[in-house]
C-alpha cells in the first residue's frame, strides 16, 4: 500500500517538479528555436511514458499485493501485446528522430551568406578573429604561434592582414546576420558554449569545426568552456555581445587588424617563427 | 572504425549461427521433460580448452582490427609519411609460415603415435618461431638505423607498436609451447598433451594469419583497397 | 558419458561426479586467500569492489560539498576537484561496476545457475581476481603519487590528459591510471573467457540456453561484450602511454601549451575519442545487461509469476549486445567530427530504445497479476525500474542528436547517465545482495536496517538525480568546481545545488547502514535454510547451504525445466524447481 502510495507521488511530485520549477532553459537568443521545440517534442513524450509506466506498476503494486491465499496468474508470454507495444514504441521513437533528424539537418548545413567568425580558445582564454574588409580569414598554423602572433595567423597570406584580431577580449556580433563560428584550438579541447544560443562544438586542436546561427536578440551572454581542458576550465569564461548593426559597426572601428598588431616588430618576427 | 566493424560483424555471425542451432524460438515452458530430447543444444563435445582458446583468439583478433582500425585513421593525417617496409620482413613471414607448418606436423604426427617427428616438430616450430622474434628485432634495428624512429612519423610509431604488440603474443605462446614440449620431450603423448599441441597449432596458425594482416597493413597494399571502400562511406 | 535413458518415472539419472582432488578440503590459505572457489573469488572481487567503490563515495560527497557551498572548504581547490570526479567516476565505473557485476555477480552465479561445479579454468579465475586486485593497488597508489591522480576527466581525453596543465598530466597520475586499466583488462580478460566458457560448457544436463535464467543470459552477453569492447580500451590506453612516455604522437597535434611549442605534431584527439566510446558505449550495456538479467529474476521470483514474455527478454539482451557496438558516436555529436554522422548514430541509437523498452514492459506486466511479495529484494526491483526508465528516457533526450547539443558537457548529462547506469544498477545490485546473501551466508540480512536502507537510498537519490536535470537544463556546464560569478544561473541554482549536496551525504550515510548490516547480519541474522524464497532456479537447490567448494556434492544436478516454473496451475506449490522431474498438470506437455 505504501509503496504503492509512493510511486504515485513519484511520480506526481516529478510532474509538478517540471510544471513548478523555476529553472528552466535561458530565453533564447538565436534562430535555433527548433531545438527547444524538439526538445519540449520529446518532454511530452518522455514524461508521458514515465508517467504510465510507474502509475501501471503502482496499480499492479496495489492491486495484486501479497494477500492470504493469492494465486498468481500464469501466463508466459503474448505476442500480441508484445507486438503492439513494440509497434507503439517505435512510432513514439520516430515522433521524436524524425522532427530531431530534420533539425539536425539544418544544424550542419550553412547558409551561403554567413559571416565566418573564427573563435580561438586555450588554455584558458578566448580570442576571437574576424576577417577584415576582404571578407576573408587569412589561414593560421598553430605551428606560427608566438609571443607576438598569438593565434597562428599566416603572415604571408595577403587575406589575413586585415583581419581583426581580439585577443583575450570581448566579441561582439550584429544581431539578424547568419555566422559561421569557425572553432579553433591551439592547446587542448575546448569548447565553445554560450547557453542562449544553444548551438555548441568542441575546438579540437589540429583541426577546424564549426557552427552556425543567427542571433537574433541584442544583449551581453556569457561564454563557458564546456569541454574539459585542464584545471582552468572553470574559470575559462568570456563575453559575447549581440548588437544593433551601428553599434556593431562602431566597436569594429576600435579593434585592431592583424598587420596594426605585427607592422613594428613584422620583419623581426617573420625570421622569429619557427618552421 | 571499418576494420574493427567489419571484424565485429563476422564474430556477430560466427555467435548468430551457432545461436540459431539453440532453439531460440522454442517456448521453454512447453518443453518441461527429459534433457535426452534436446540434443542439439546441449553443451558440444568439443574440448573446453580448445573453445576458450578460439574466443580468446576472437579477442586477440579484435584488438588486432582496433589497432588496424587506429592506423587508417591516423594515416588520414597530413603528417603521414609511409614507413619502408624492411626487407628482413619476407624472411620473417617465411619462417613464421615454417613454425606453423612444423606444428602442424606435430599435430598429425602425435594422432598417430610418432613420438619422434613430434618431438621434431615441436623443436623445429619453438626453434622457427624463436628465429621470427631475432627477425623482427632485425627488422627494427634496420628502421631505427634508417631513422625510423618510435617517436618520428606515426606511421614508425605504428610500426613498432603493432609488431611489438604481435610480438608480445608469440612470446606468451613460446611459454605455452615450452610447457606442451617439455611434457612431449619426458616421453608423454596422453590425451592432454595432444590437446596441447593442438592448442599451440591454432595459437600459431591464428597469429600467422594476425601477422599476414599486420604485413599486409604495413606494406601499404590495403590502402588502395580502404580507398575504393570509403568512396561507398562517405 | 551419462546415461540418459529415461526410467519409467520420466527421470534421468543424475551424472556422477568424478573426484576432484581441487574440491577437497585444503589449507586455510588455498581456502580463504588463493582460492581457486568461484565462490570465494566472487566474494574477494565484491569485496574489492566495494571498498574501492567506498573511496568513490567519499570522493563524490568532496565534490558535492564543493558544488553544493562553493568557497567553504578551501583544501578542495580545482585540481582537487577535478581529480576527484576523475577517480569517482573511473572506479564507479570500471572497478566497482564492471568488476561487481561481472567478477562478482558472475563468478558467484554463473556456475550455480548452470549447475556446474565450479568455472571451467579455476586457476585462471584465481589469476583473474588477483590481477583485478594489483590495478586497484596501482589505482590506489595514484592518490599518494607526486602530483596526486590524474585529473582528466574518467574520459581520459587527450591532449589535456596528458599536459601540464591538468593534475597529473605530466606526472605520475596519468601514467598510473593507465597502467591500472591495462592491467584491469588483462585481468579481466582470464575472467571473461571463464564466465563465457563456463556457460558454453559447464551447463548441467538439460540446462539449453532457453533454460537459463535471464541473470546468466546478461551476465554471458554482457561478458561477450566486454571481451570485443575493452581490446578498445587497452588499444586507446596503450597508444596514450606511449604518447605520454615515448614521444609518439598518435593521439598529439602540433599545439602550444602555455606559450610553449610542444614536439607532438599531427595527431588525432577525435582518434582517441572514437577507440574511447567504442568501449565507453558497449560499457554501458556491460553494466546494465546483467542488471536487466538480476532484475528479472528478482521480479519473477518475488512476484511469483513466470518473467512475462521469457524469449522476446533473451532476444532483446542478444540485440541490445549487438546494437550497443554501433552506437558509440552519439557520446561525440558536438566532438567536432563528421557532422553526417549524427544521422546514423541518432538513429542506431534510438533504434535500440525500442528493445530496451521491450524489456521493462515485460517487467511491469510480469507484475501484472501477480502475486507480489513486497520482499528488499523486490522493492529494489521496483526502484530499479522507476529510476531505469526515468534515466533512460532523458537517454532518448540525449541520443536525438539535435537535442543533444544544447544539453551535451550540461548537469544534464551528468544527471541522465548517474539515473541510467549509477543509481539503477546499484540499485540492483542491492537488491541481488539482499536477494542471495542468504545462499552465501545461510542467513537473511536484518529487515528493519534492509528498509532503512532501501527508503533512504531510493528516494534520496531521486532527490539527488531527478532535479539535477533542471540544474543542466538552465545551462549549468558539468566539470565546474564552482558557477558563481555566472549571470545566466539564478540565484536559486546554487540552493538547489546545495539541497542535493545534502541529498547526497545523507544517501552516502545510509550505505554505513548497509555495510553493517551485512556483518552484523553474518553472526545475529535469521537463520535462512537452503531456499528461503522459495525460487526455482539452480542455486537453491544444493544440497547444502552455503554450498561448498564443488557445490553439488557427489551427483550434479540434472534440469528438466526452465528457470520460471512459479504458480503453475495445478501444481501443489507455487513453485517447481528447476530439477524437479515431477510432470506438470496443467499442460502436461511433453517435449515439443
Amino acid at each position: 500500500m505504501a509503496v504503492a502510495l509512493v510511486l504515485v507521488l513519484i511520480v506526481a511530485g516529478s510532474v509538478l517538479f517540471h510544471i513548478l520549477s523555476p529553472w528552466w532553459w535561458t530565453p533564447i537568443a538565436s534562430n535555433w528555436g527548433y531545438i527547444d521545440t524538439t526538445l519540449v517534442i520529446t518532454f511530452w513524450i518522455t514524461g508521458a511514458v514515465f508517467a504510465a509506466v510507474v502509475l501501471f506498476m503502482a496499480y499492479c503494486v496495489f492491486k495484486f499485493r501479497h494477500k492470504e491465499g493469492r494465486k498468481a496468474a500464469y501466463e508466459p508470454e503474448s505476442k500480441k501485446l508484445e507486438t503492439w507495444l513494440t509497434v507503439v514504441t517505435a512510432l513514439g521513437v520516430a515522433v521524436m528522430l524524425a522532427p530531431g533528424l530534420f533539425v539536425w539537418y539544418q544544424f550542419v548545413t550553412v547558409p551561403d551568406d554567413a559571416v565566418e567568425v573564427e573563435v580561438v580558445g586555450q588554455q584558458w582564454q578566448w580570442s576571437y578573429r574576424l576577417p577584415g574588409a576582404d571578407g576573408r580569414l587569412g589561414t593560421s598554423n598553430s605551428r606560427l604561434i608566438s609571443f607576438e602572433n598569438p593565434l597562428g595567423v599566416n603572415p604571408d597570406d595577403p587575406n589575413g592582414q586585415d583581419d581583426v584580431v581580439v585577443e583575450a577580449g570581448d566579441l561582439h556580433l550584429p544581431i539578424g546576420k547568419p555566422v559561421k563560428m569557425l572553432l579553433r584550438s591551439i592547446d587542448v579541447l575546448h569548447d565553445f558554449y554560450v547557453p542562449e544560443f544553444r548551438a555548441k562544438m568542441d575546438m579540437v586542436p589540429g583541426t577546424i569545426t564549426y557552427f552556425w546561427f543567427t542571433p537574433t536578440r541584442t544583449g551581453t551572454f556569457e561564454v563557458l568552456c564546456a569541454e574539459l581542458c585542464g584545471t582552468g576550465h572553470g574559470y575559462m569564461r568570456g563575453i559575447v555581445m549581440v548588437d544593433t548593426e551601428e553599434d556593431y559597426r562602431a566597436w569594429l572601428q576600435d579593434q585592431s587588424t592583424f598587420a596594426q598588431l605585427t607592422a613594428p616588430e613584422k620583419v623581426s618576427a617573420a625570421g622569429d617563427v619557427r618552421p | 572504425m571499418s576494420v574493427i566493424l567489419v571484424f565485429l560483424l563476422v564474430v556477430l555471425g560466427v555467435a548468430g549461427w551457432w545461436l540459431s542451432h539453440q532453439r531460440l524460438m522454442s517456448k521453454p515452458w512447453l518443453e518441461q521433460g527429459v534433457p535426452a530430447a534436446f540434443p542439439d543444444t546441449d553443451v558440444t563435445g568439443m574440448p573446453t580448452a580448445k573453445i576458450a582458446l578460439g574466443i580468446f583468439l576472437a579477442v586477440v583478433g579484435a584488438l588486432f582490427a582496433l589497432f588496424a582500425s587506429a592506423y587508417f585513421m591516423r594515416m588520414d593525417y597530413a603528417d603521414w609519411q609511409a614507413t619502408p617496409l624492411p626487407s628482413v620482413l619476407w624472411l620473417n613471414t617465411a619462417i613464421l609460415v615454417m613454425a606453423s607448418i612444423a606444428l602442424q606436423i606435430a599435430v598429425a604426427a602425435s594422432r598417430q603415435g610418432h613420438g619422434t617427428t613430434v618431438r621434431l616438430a615441436l623443436v623445429t616450430a619453438a626453434l622457427t618461431t624463436v628465429a621470427f622474434l631475432a627477425g623482427q628485432l632485425m627488422a627494427w634495428r634496420d628502421l631505427t638505423a634508417d631513422g625510423y624512429l618510435l617517436d618520428g612519423n606515426p606511421a614508425s610509431s605504428f610500426f613498432y607498436l603493432i609488431t611489438g604488440m604481435h610480438g608480445l603474443h608469440i612470446v606468451a605462446g613460446i611459454v605455452g609451447l615450452a610447457r606442451v614440449s617439455a611434457r612431449s620431450m619426458r616421453g608423454s603423448n596422453d590425451e592432454n598433451t595432444r590437446l596441447g599441441i593442438e592448442l599451440c597449432a591454432m595459437y600459431w596458425h591464428f597469429l600467422l594469419l594476425i601477422w599476414l594482416g599486420v604485413f599486409v597493413l604495413l606494406a601499404g597494399w590495403a590502402n588502395d583497397f580502404i580507398a575504393v571502400c570509403r568512396q561507398f562511406l562517405i | 558419458m551419462v546415461d540418459i535413458t529415461p526410467h519409467a518415472d520420466n527421470t534421468v539419472p543424475a551424472a556422477e561426479v568424478a573426484d576432484v582432488e581441487l574440491y577437497h578440503p585444503k589449507s586455510w590459505w588455498t581456502t580463504y586467500v588463493f582460492s581457486q572457489d568461484a565462490k570465494v573469488i566472487a566474494i574477494q572481487y565484491s569485496g574489492t569492489a566495494i571498498a574501492i567503490g567506498m573511496v568513490a563515495l567519499v570522493l563524490s560527497w568532496l565534490m558535492r560539498l564543493q558544488l553544493g557551498f562553493p568557497g567553504t572548504f578551501d583544501f578542495i581547490t580545482p585540481e582537487a576537484y577535478y581529480q576527484f570526479i576523475t577517480m569517482h567516476g573511473m572506479i564507479m565505473v570500471i572497478y566497482l561496476l564492471t568488476a561487481l557485476f561481472l567478477g562478482g555477480f558472475g563468478n558467484y552465479l554463473i556456475p550455480l545457475m548452470v549447475g556446474a561445479r565450479d568455472m571451467v579454468f579455476p586457476y585462471a579465475n584465481m589469476l583473474s581476481y588477483w590481477i583485478y586486485l594489483l590495478a586497484v593497488l596501482v589505482l590506489v597508489v595514484s592518490f599518494f603519487a607526486p602530483g596526486g591522480p590524474t585529473g582528466a576527466g574518467w574520459t581520459l581525453y587527450p591532449p589535456q590528459a596528458i599536459l601540464s596543465g591538468t593534475p597529473g598530466g605530466q606526472a605520475w597520475g596519468i601514467i598510473l591510471m593507465l597502467v591500472s586499466l591495462i592491467l584491469f583488462i588483462i585481468g579481466f580478460t582470464m575472467g571473461g573467457l571463464n564466465y563465457v566458457v563456463t556457460v558454453l560448457q559447464g551447463r548441467a544436463r538439460g540446462m539449453t540456453l532457453m533454460r537459463m535464467p535471464l541473470t546468466v543470459w546478461g551476465i554471458f552477453t554482457a561478458t561477450v561484450m566486454a571481451l570485443l569492447a575493452f581490446p578498445a580500451l587497452f588499444v586507446a590506453c596503450v597508444m596514450m602511454l606511449f604518447d605520454r612516455l615515448l614521444g609518439t604522437s598518435f593521439f598529439m597535434p602540433a599545439l602550444v601549451e602555455l606559450g610553449q611549442q610542444l614536439e607532438y605534431g599531427g595527431g588525432s584527439p577525435i582518434l582517441f575519442q572514437h577507440l574511447f566510446w567504442f568501449f565507453g558505449h558497449p560499457e554501458v550495456y556491460i553494466v546494465a545487461l546483467p542488471a536487466f538479467g538480476i532484475v528479472s529474476d528478482l521480479i519473477s521470483t518475488h512476484a511469483r509469476k513466470n518473467i512475462f514474455g521469457y524469449r522476446m527478454m533473451v532476444w532483446a539482451i542478444v540485440i541490445i549486445g549487438a546494437l550497443s557496438f554501433v552506437v558509440w558516436a552519439h557520446h561525440m555529436y558536438v566532438s567536432g567530427m563528421h557532422p553526417w554522422f549524427g544521422f546514423f548514430f541518432a538513429t542506431t541509437t534510438l533504434i535500440i530504445a525500442v528493445p530496451t523498452a521491450l524489456k521493462v514492459y515485460n517487467w511491469v506486466l510480469t507484475l501484472w497479476r501477480g502475486d507480489i511479495h513486497l520482499t528488499l529484494p523486490m522493492l529494489f526491483a521496483l526502484a530499479f525500474i522507476v529510476t531505469f526508465v526515468n534515466g533512460g528516457l532523458t537517454g532518448l533526450f540525449l541520443g536525438n542528436v539535435v537535442v543533444d547539443v544544447p544539453l551535451s558537457d550540461t548537469m544534464f548529462v551528468v544527471a541522465h547517465f548517474h539515473m541510467v547506469m549509477g543509481v539503477a544498477p546499484i540499485l540492483v545490485i542491492f537488491g541481488a545482495i539482499y536477494h542471495w546473501y542468504p545462499k552465501i551466508t545461510g542467513r537473511m540480512l536484518n529487515e528493519a536496517m534492509g528498509q532503512f536502507h532501501f527508503w533512504v537510498t531510493f528516494l534520496g537519490a531521486y532527490a539527488i538525480f531527478f532535479p539535477m536535470h533542471y540544474v543542466g537544463l538552465v545551462g549549468v556546464p558539468r566539470r565546474y568546481p564552482d558557477i558563481s560569478g555566472t549571470a545566466f544561473i539564478p540565484e536559486s541554482v546554487h540552493t538547489l545545488n546545495a539541497f542535493i549536496t545534502i541529498a547526497a551525504l545523507v544517501v552516502g550515510f545510509a550505505q554505513l547502514v548497509f555495510l553493517f548490516n551485512l556483518f552484523w547480519s553474518l553472526k545475529f541474522g535469521r537463520d535462512a535454510g537452503g531456499n528461503p524464497w522459495r525460487a526455482t532456479s539452480l542455486e537453491w537447490q544444493t544440497p547444502t547451504t552455503p554450498p561448498p567448494h564443488g557445490n553439488w556434492g557427489d551427483t550434479l544436478p540434472v534440469v528438466y525445466r526452465w528457470a520460471y516454473d512459479y504458480s503453475v496451475p495445478g501444481a501443489p506449490e507455487d513453485f517447481i524447481a528447476q530439477n524437479d522431474p515431477g510432470p506438470r498438470t496443467a499442460q502436461a506437455a511433453g517435449p515439443a
